[in-house]
């Protein structure tokens, strides 16, 4: 089990730079999150730290061991790819025992580890199969014990749910932190699915065209979020944006939208011109005093909340209201914002100003 | 991946199974004919009309391995048939006196064919997975450049390609055939097994390096097996071409490496229209890529990496 830092790692194809300069830090024992879009450079980084491809520039420690240019083999780690990559030309039992026989195990000691492994994973009953025939989740447990079965010093895992079946993926999610929570290995995961970063990771890193929005704990990222891109990245349906034209002062509490005051966390930036207002659709409440208007487009009924479709004078806003309140389609309603949840971005780089708020989150991101 | 198949009528299925057995009938034949040839009289075989069943006789396969020497019937009671061949033989008025050159133009395109097709597979198999995998300068212009090599007939080139091997002592040697065909095969097998190794997914290989192995473990002990299918079937397509090569055999080899091809028809100078003979030698012939053939046929039918990656 192994720390796993990562400094500066840059990786280009050609002229195509897929990873540019990222840095953070994986602790000892960690379930960690690298989430994005496709083509952000997740996978390439989890590669990167695998030893399938080696960085153009930067350093990889994996337990203080600087590995950047080593090979995957030398690196002592396991890789869970999407595709499972079980070797079809063996049975389960092989497949499990294949890494053993690298480090020259003997056959007897290999098959208890492999009897081990299957027990924790409950494919017991399935070794003696071909994978062939098997199912997607018996697949991933496979993979899972392939990778298990030789106490790597790390786990990498390139979106192992993702070519599991939605019915699949749910209970996956589960046995896989469950078999985290029980061997407590480092585990780097990558993942689209922000849904998924949010419910198994202990830790998370943002991607997006190559560089790290943000990296922190789930609840951080999504209260604070560095940037425009995790903002809207993260949470169903996205934070909503107001775009306004204004000033705000350091040490300012409120700013100026359209003829409203609106209340923010105290700004420790100060910044002027094109600016962005974040509000969490579940932080704006309907309430018939507020200065700020808008007009109700739709309402979707949820079950227990209700996502209202707003016209705005600075955008389409959506909001998450109790089931319980009447709200009419076409009508005028006054909107208020939770001030201590309020993000501003600058319109120009799409960064967080930095408030009272959340600068504690993002002045260790 | 779903798919549907409607259940084809009777007058469907009927009219699919005629059309397959008129065109077995009509790749049949011809083996049929040599066949049954090969184990008539010299009479029998040139009787007109021709005979669907004529007596079985061994005649053709006696004189195809024999030499033979006409006997008069002095001779032929002076020295009384001691084996089940020399009966035949003497039934025609001749003597057996030594064995025919068959055996060893036979063995010839043994060693031949199996030995270009080993090697045209092995290094096939060696560039065919360089090619797929690593970065390689000029890969696509390299790729076609081999290509080029069949884009002519390789006895087009046959000029050179004598003087060359008579330059350098390679006339007339089993050394110099196999390099001939191995050469001509290359460019197939370099392409054949290029699409053969870009169907099978780099993870596997990724997998076994995470797993702990070196690069050639992990192309021996993953890749291979899954390319088996493919091996095979390059392997197949090699042999036949060596197997059968009649023009390159007959230029470049005469007394030491000639290989049955050019041999075949030289039977039929030795006393006669000797048919019978001529068809037991192509029947011989036929014989080894046929279980060749048959032997990797479960490696044609079944592709081994089903369902293990979910696509």
């Amino acid at each position: 089990m192994a720390q796993i830092r990562i400094q500066n790692v840059r990786k280009e194809f050609g002229s195509f730079t897929a990873v540019a300069s990222s840095s953070f830090t994986i602790e000892d024992g960690e379930f960690f999150m690298l989430l994005g879009p496709s083509g952000c450079g997740k996978t390439t980084t989890l590669r990167m730290m695998a030893g399938l491809d080696l960085p153009t520039s930067g350093q990889i420690f994996i337990d203080g061991e600087e590995v950047g240019q080593k090979r995957a083999r030398a690196r002592d780690i396991a890789f869970v790819f999407q595709m499972f990559a079980l070797y079809p030309h063996m049975n389960v039992r092989r497949n499990i025992s294949y890494p053993l026989f690298s480090q020259g195990m003997s056959r007897a000691e290999a098959r208890a580890k492999v009897g081990e492994v299957a027990e924790i994973l409950g494919i017991t009953h399935i070794l003696d199969r071909p994978v062939g025939g098997l199912s997607g989740g018996d697949r991933q447990r496979v993979a899972l014990g392939r990778a298990i079965v030789r106490d790597p010093k790390a786990f990498f895992m390139d979106e192992p749910l993702g070519a599991l079946d939605a019915e699949f993926r749910e209970r996956m999610a589960e046995e896989l932190r469950a078999l985290h929570d029980r061997m407590r290995a480092t585990t780097v995961y990558v993942t689209h699915d922000q849904l998924e970063a949010m419910q198994m990771g202990d830790k998370i890193v943002v991607m997006n065209h190559g560089v790290v929005e943000q990296f922190g704990a789930p609840q951080d990222i999504y209260d604070w979020p560095a940037t425009r891109f995790v903002a809207a990245f993260i949470g169903a349906p996205a934070m909503n944006f107001l775009d306004f034209e204004g000033t705000v002062g350091r040490g300012a509490t409120s700013l100026r939208l359209g003829d409203a005051e609106i209340a923010i966390p105290m700004s420790r930036d100060g910044r002027a011109g094109a600016l962005t207002l974040g509000v969490r659709p579940e932080h704006i409440h309907l309430d018939p005093d507020a200065a700020y208007r808008g007009e109700v487009v739709a309402v979707e009924y949820m079950g227990t909340t209700q996502i209202v479709s707003l016209r705005t004078a600075h955008g389409a806003l959506k909001a998450r209201v109790p089931a319980g309140q009447r709200v009419a389609v076409g009508a005028s309603v006054g909107l208020r914002f939770d001030a201590r949840t309020l993000t501003v971005f600058d319109a120009a780089n799409g960064r967080a100003l930095i408030s009272a708020a959340n600068e504690k989150v993002l002045s260790h991101g | 991946m779903s798919f549907s198949v409607t259940e084809p009528s009777p007058v469907q299925k009927w009219i699919a199974g005629t059309l397959v057995v008129v065109y077995a009938l009509i790749t049949i034949l011809p083996l049929v004919w040599i066949i049954s040839t090969s184990f008539k009289s010299q009479n029998d075989a040139i009787a007109y009309p021709p005979e669907l069943v004529s007596p079985v006789t061994l005649e053709g396969y006696v004189n195809l391995f024999s030499t033979r020497t006409r006997a008069s019937a002095e001779d032929l009671a002076a020295n009384p048939p001691e084996t089940w061949y020399d009966e035949i033989a003497a039934e025609r008025g001749t003597i057996i006196v030594g064995p025919s050159r068959f055996g060893e133009r036979f063995l010839n395109s043994v060693i031949i064919g199996f030995g270009s097709t080993f090697l045209s597979v092995f290094l096939g198999t060696l560039a065919a997975y360089a090619f797929s995998r690593y970065k390689i300068p000029l890969k696509d212009d390299l790729l076609f450049f081999i290509l080029s090599t069949r884009m002519m007939p390789p006895i087009a080139v046959a000029i050179p390609i004598f003087l060359m091997f008579r330059g350098l002592g390679l006339s007339d040697t089993h050394a110099g055939m196999i390099l001939l065909y191995t050469a001509v095969n290359l460019s197939l097998s370099v392409w054949l097994l290029k699409g053969f190794i870009d169907e099978i997914p780099r993870e596997y290989e990724e997998a076994a390096l995470i797993d702990g192995y070196t690069r050639l473990q992990a192309f021996i002990k993953v890749v291979l097996p899954q390319a088996a299918t493919g091996i095979a079937s390059t392997a197949i397509f090699c042999l036949i071409f060596a197997w059968n090569e009649y023009a390159f055999a007959v230029l470049l080899t005469s007394g030491n490496a000639q290989t049955a091809p050019p041999f075949i028809p030289t039977i039929i100078g030795v006393g006669g229209q000797d048919w019978p003979a001529v068809a037991a030698g192509a029947t011989i012939f036929l014989v080894p890529v046929m279980v060749f053939t048959i032997l990797l046929r479960k490696h044609l039918l079944r592709g081994i990496t089903f369902g293990a990656v979910r696509k």
